[in-house]
């Protein structure tokens, strides 16, 4: 263990680490935001729709006869 | 295209329901039961398992892990398998984990009002409950990834998504923080020390309301909003944005939690730069909820299920954005260590957890014993109640908060502090903890009237064990030349892997200079390991939770300072396994408790008395007596095995002292007993109150030591 400690005790500039996070971060947040805007309407509708899609569902029925 | 029949079991829903009821109706209590005794001290009646200190914590962890927990797994057992078109992977280990998981709850209600804690919030439990808890939720973790994995359907919906980054996190975040050594069954301490424990702790906490309170309850707000209004998610674009940003962001923020403490100011900087960035995904997602609703805003107003849902999701738009105000460290000076906090936590777990776990269970409760509900007057009267309960109950302790830090904080012209006596500044807002115990007292009378609407819509229907459904088989070869996102979405081990790396980066980039850069923790020549004694009397003050209600964290602030003595040295805690920071202030910061030059010096005497009965030293103290401690012998008996575990902690004891350590002890405990018999008390060396007072003298001495 304490060789990785001596090692990381050297770490120069160690204030650099949060930039480095905030740049994975807007990497990520850029990229991800590339694969959205490659996304079909037809694609979104679908995946919308996936809770909706069982066959036996009253929501609307059930919440009507609460009345 | 051929069709396969297959149907899902509706009973781990319906038995996680019914103990998301009961333990919600029994955290409630608790926590309404703990409002009272800070108005009526003597509530307790000098019985230890009922003191504040020790109930505290359990209420904390049974709306967090019981209430939410079993609300969460509610959700996730019946939206699962409907949105991957398949039964659950094993109905065996779904039913290890409901009962795994009762059962670790029934052990917190047991141990943590007999003062089995290790102090850290929300992660109080002891180690061989901890154990339990990670062996349950890996359970927990199989069945779901399996499920995934054996799907008919080939895109993961994001509920889904939420629901695998809660398993991954929770792991991590459990595991890193609960690394304890054992003592005893159950006793143990903590590897970490001081201000490094307290980064790992709140790292945790502020993760653990990251993703236990709140991603998971995205997943449902994702599936049961759609599902109650019957349309589609407003943005299904927004979510993927929202899921990544948030469990990405969320990470960092833990060392909000100690501001202006002695934490580096690097690591502080990166807790409030992240907090403030959290708005955005949070609102994202908020907005996204609300919107699902628009043009269904005429069945929002005759549904109590969709009512609740849209104000449990804009509690949830307004603590996401309390949350980053009070990361700021101007408002942060402010709110920290008053009743703001309290405020916060619970327009969060009263409105989001409970809203929408209530608009869940109205919802479920007639699908799952094809009924109707048995009366939505009742319900629409629980909405009012919940509604109005949570403002009677935020709404004065926001006032609570901001009156009493003002007066801590206020000077004379003179430059004295114009409030010297903590006392004063509890004084003026009780009549705000009365009307938060009257809020709380209707938000549970709303929950009773739930459990009578749930108990007869039950005996009105008839329980539907399962449900047919049928759906096209999978063929993943299909999606095989998938490229980006729709890959990953199609295989959900490699998503869990990078979901985890997302969380884990997070905590790296705290964690390691914290841990590693020796200039983060500036060393003090003369700060000393406890004594025995000492040591012994520290475990009675974590037993007792005197951390939920005394900080010991000065801030470097003129009129803490001034109050309390020196400001709290990161050096000065290397040696505290765990750390007892605190974050709440109901009486004075303890820190400098022991500096006999020190403006809060008090003699042994005086803490005798007080322990034994808080008002005959400050006529309006709402202390309650620990007149136990008075009367209970201290066991010795783990005295050495406890200094060999610190020993192999790092605390520099001499070799060979954990066999004289008893030795050392007594002599200790006879000089202390001696001097309060000198002053007329009646009290022999053994007593637990002679370690306490040992402890309590020695707070924030070592850096006055030549």
């Amino acid at each position: 263990m304490k060789i990785v400690t001596k090692t990381l005790e050297g770490i120069a500039d160690i204030q650099l680490f949060p930039i480095i996070g905030l740049i994975l971060f807007f990497t990520m947040f850029v990229v991800l935001l590339y694969f959205v805007s490659r996304m079909t309407k037809n694609q979104i509708d679908e995946f919308g729709h996936m809770p909706l899609d069982n066959h036996d569902d009253l929501s609307t029925e059930k919440i009507d006869s609460y009345k | 295209m051929e069709l396969q029949k297959f149907t899902y079991d509706n009973r781990l829903s319906r038995l996680f329901l019914q103990a998301t009821i009961l333990w919600g109706f029994v955290g409630m209590l608790v926590g309404l039961t703990i409002a009272f005794e800070l108005i009526f001290p003597h509530m307790s009646s000098g019985i230890s398992w009922l003191s504040f200190g020790r109930l505290r914590p359990l209420h904390t962890n049974a709306v967090i892990f019981a209430f939410v927990g079993n609300g969460m797994f509610t959700g996730i057992y019946y939206s699962t398998p409907r949105l991957l078109k398949t039964p659950m992977y094993s109905e065996l280990l779904g039913k290890i984990h409901f009962w795994g998981w009762q059962l670790i709850i029934v052990a917190a209600a047991i141990t943590l009002p007999l003062g089995m804690t290790v102090s850290k919030e929300y992660a109080e439990l002891e180690w061989p409950i901890d154990i339990a808890i990670a062996v349950v939720w890996v359970v927990f973790g199989i069945n779901l990834i399996m499920t995934t994995v054996k799907r008919r359907v080939h895109h993961i919906y994001v509920a889904i998504w939420f629901y695998i980054a809660t398993f991954v996190t929770v792991a991590v975040l459990h595991i890193v923080n609960s690394i304890n050594i054992p003592v005893t069954l159950f006793k143990s301490y903590p590897i970490y020390a001081g201000i490094q424990d307290a980064l790992v702790q709140w790292w945790y906490g502020h993760n653990a309301v990251a993703f236990f309170l709140t991603t998971p309850y995205l997943g449902l707000m994702y599936y049961f909003v759609p599902k109650a209004a019957n349309r589609p998610i407003y943005s299904y674009r927004l979510s993927i944005i929202h899921f990544w940003a948030l469990i990405f962001l969320y990470i960092w923020a833990g060392p909000h939690h100690l501001l202006y403490s002695a934490l580096p100011d690097w690591a502080q900087a990166l807790g409030v730069v992240f907090s403030i960035m959290l708005i955005a995904p949070s609102w994202g997602g908020m907005i996204n909820g609300l919107l699902t609703l628009r043009g269904a805003w005429d069945k929002v107003r005759e549904s109590p299920v969709l009512k609740m849902f849209v104000v449990g999701v804009t509690a949830y738009g307004m603590s996401t954005f309390e949350g980053p105000l009070l990361s700021l460290k101007s408002v942060n000076a402010i709110s920290h260590f008053t009743d703001w906090t309290i405020a916060h936590v619970h327009i969060g777990a009263l409105g989001w957890n409970g809203m929408l776990t209530f608009g869940m269970i109205y919802w479920l409760v007639p699908r799952l014993f094809d009924t109707k509900l048995y009366s939505t007057k009742l319900a629409n009267t629980h909405f009012w109640l919940a509604t109005t309960g949570m403002l009677f109950f935020a709404v004065p302790l926001y006032f609570a908060g901001f009156t009493q830090s003002l007066m801590w904080k206020e000077f004379t012209a003179e430059g004295y502090l114009k409030y010297p006596n903590f006392i004063e500044t509890v004084v003026q807002i009780l009549p705000m903890y009365f009307l938060r115990a009257f809020g709380g007292t209707l938000y549970l009378t709303g929950v009773i009237i739930m459990m009578v609407n749930v108990v007869k819509t039950m005996r009105m229907g008839k329980f539907v064990a399962t449900e047919e459904d049928q759906a096209p088989a999978a063929h993943p070869e299909k999606y095989a030349n998938e490229k980006g996102h729709r890959r990953i979405e199609g295989k959900p081990v490699l998503f869990t892997i990078l979901a985890l790396v997302v969380i884990l980066i997070g905590g790296i980039v705290e964690f390691v200079p914290m841990f590693m850069v020796k200039s983060n923790v500036p060393t003090i020549a003369s700060v000393q390991p406890y004594t025995p004694l000492e040591l012994e009397g520290r475990d009675i003050y974590v037993r007792e939770g005197c951390y939920n209600c005394h900080s010991q964290m000065i801030r470097p602030f003129r009129s803490e300072v001034e109050r309390y003595g020196d400001y709290t040295k990161a050096g000065e805690t290397v040696y505290d396994h765990p750390f007892q920071f605190g974050s709440k202030r109901t009486g004075p910061d303890l820190a400098r408790e022991g500096v006999k030059t020190g403006p809060i010096y008090k003699p042994d005497s005086w803490h005798y008395n007080h322990f034994l009965n808080p008002q005959k030293m400050v006529a309006q103290s709402i202390m309650p007596p620990y007149p136990w401690i008075i009367n209970n012998s201290l066991n010795t008996s783990s005295t050495a095995r406890k200094i060999r575990v610190m020993q192999m902690l790092g605390v520099p004891y001499p070799e060979g002292y954990a066999d004289k350590a008893v030795e050392d002890l007594k002599k200790q405990a006879a000089g202390i007993a001696q001097s309060l018999r000198d002053g007329g008390i009646d009290v022999s060396d053994d007593k637990e109150v002679i370690a306490l007072i040992a402890y309590i003298q020695r707070l924030g001495t070592d850096i006055y030591k030549k």
